[in-house]
């Protein structure tokens, strides 16, 4: 019985707390697949909807692409929280004796890594549909990657803030889209820099400062949230 | 080792009602300290709160003289808490579950180890079957097997004799008193009749006071 913690203790539960995420989600399938499907049936109905013409998709497919995959990470943030405080174990969590930032950033990883990545491979198979110009296509899948980490870090904050709260979908959404302009903007820039043969750089280094200001901050926002949404 | 665990003038209120307040305790090694009261009367925001949870109150938590938030990280390194909900995982297995608090506690354990856990606690043969299958009653035993796996000072439970049957009860309140003995301590809330035993003291929380210390 001692109080002294191993001094790889942290790694350990890190590591620990991220697989354990990435086998729940990949036990439930249907909860990995439901952005992707998501993604896929709104991207599909636009040609339906507006008009085939190529000409008129190319230009609207950087940000048909980036709203629809936007919408899909949005969907799939409500459970990142929910279901481990319903059967007790983010009370566990919290009283671990490694520090919450950084476990709750393990589960903001298994989230990224099965909902923003699947998503940014999956846009050049859907930009295709778009007639999106050839050349934009790696920019599309890295902007994603990388908008998409962003957009998980935020809506964890706004996930662990209605914790409590029963049914929070709709306020999560209002809570997080303000939030999630800045991404989309830089985003939907890059691609569109891409498609007109303009420079990215400066675009995704922008989504790449962003990605790093919410890698440093999003943890403690994230564990004091966790804090505050489930007192009571 | 040394365990402490005080509450001074805790007080708190839901719903413009005093569950408790101005209410002191002790625990120290060797002590069961069992809390009671009718349903609703706040033993289980009491539990959280001497848990470190975040949770509103008044008064403060010290663990071996310390205020709780300045020795949070020592307190936790020797707090083991099962909570009203048993925290296990539907979707794995016992063992997964319990490599997950192992981990979580930093120690890298092993499966020899996890299984042995399991056995004691009456769960032999269902080691690698997802815990959804498992009928309440076991999965309170998965969440129990931890109290085997991880040797820590303070035990916190929370209505821990909820859905176990006769034989389980018998077994865990021997645990109970075997982990006094040692010199732990145990800070529970039940609605069970404890065999009375030399370290076993009762709280009682009453409608809208303090506690009544017996």
């Amino acid at each position: 019985m001692s109080s002294d913690e191993p001094a790889g203790g942290l790694s350990l539960a890190w590591r620990a707390t991220l697989r354990r995420d990435l086998v729940l989600r990949l036990r439930r399938p249907g909860e990995v697949l439901n952005p992707l499907a998501f993604f896929a049936l709104v991207i599909t109905l636009f040609p339906l909807g507006l008009s085939p013409s190529a000409s008129l998709l190319a230009t609207i497919a950087p940000g048909l692409l980036w709203v629809a995959a936007l919408l899909a990470a949005l969907l799939s943030l409500d459970g990142m929280f929910r279901d481990d405080a319903e059967d007790g174990s983010l009370e566990q969590l919290l009283l671990s004796p490694q520090p919450l930032p950084a476990l709750a950033m393990a589960k903001v990883a298994a989230h990224w890594l099965l909902t923003g990545l699947p998503l940014a491979l999956m846009a050049p198979l859907l930009g295709v549909m778009l007639s999106l110009p050839a050349g934009s296509y790696g920019v599309l899948a890295l902007s994603l990657a990388l908008g998409s980490a962003s957009l998980s870090l935020i809506g964890a904050i706004g996930a662990a803030l209605t914790v409590g709260v029963p049914r929070g979908g709709v306020l999560l959404s209002l809570l997080v889209l303000p939030l999630y302009i800045p991404v989309l903007i830089f985003g939907v820039g890059a691609v569109q820099a891409a498609a007109q043969g303009d420079g990215v750089a400066a675009h995704l280094a922008i989504l790449g400062a962003l990605l790093a200001a919410g890698l440093t901050l999003a943890p403690f926002a994230i564990a004091a949230a966790l804090r505050i949404g489930l007192n009571g | 080792m040394s365990l402490r665990l005080q509450a001074r003038r805790l007080a708190c209120e839901r719903d413009d009602r005093w569950l408790f307040h101005d209410l002191d305790l002790e625990i120290r090694a060797g002590e069961i300290l069992r809390v009671e009261g009718p349903n609703g009367s706040g033993k289980t925001t009491l539990l959280k709160i001497l848990a470190g949870q975040p949770m509103e109150h008044a008064g403060e938590v010290l663990w071996n003289g310390t205020p709780l938030r300045r020795s949070r990280s020592d307190f936790l390194a020797n707090l083991l808490y099962l909570g009203h909900a048993p925290g296990v995982k539907a979707a794995l297995t016992p063992l997964e579950n319990l490599a997950w608090y192992q981990a979580l506690a930093g120690e890298p354990g092993d499966e020899a180890s996890r299984l042995g856990a399991l056995e004691r606690i009456g769960l032999a043969g269902f080691e690698d079957l997802p815990a959804a299958q498992l009928s309440a009653g076991q999965q309170r035993r998965v969440a129990l097997a931890r109290l085997e796996l991880t040797p820590r000072l303070l035990w916190v439970l929370d209505e821990p004799f909820t859905a176990i049957d006769r034989q389980g009860v018998a077994a865990l309140e021997a645990r109970l008193e075997a982990h006094a003995e040692r010199g732990g301590g145990v800070l529970v809330t039940t609605h069970h009749e404890l065999r009375a035993s030399s370290g076993l003291r009762r709280l009682t929380l009453g409608e809208g006071g303090g506690g009544v210390e017996r």
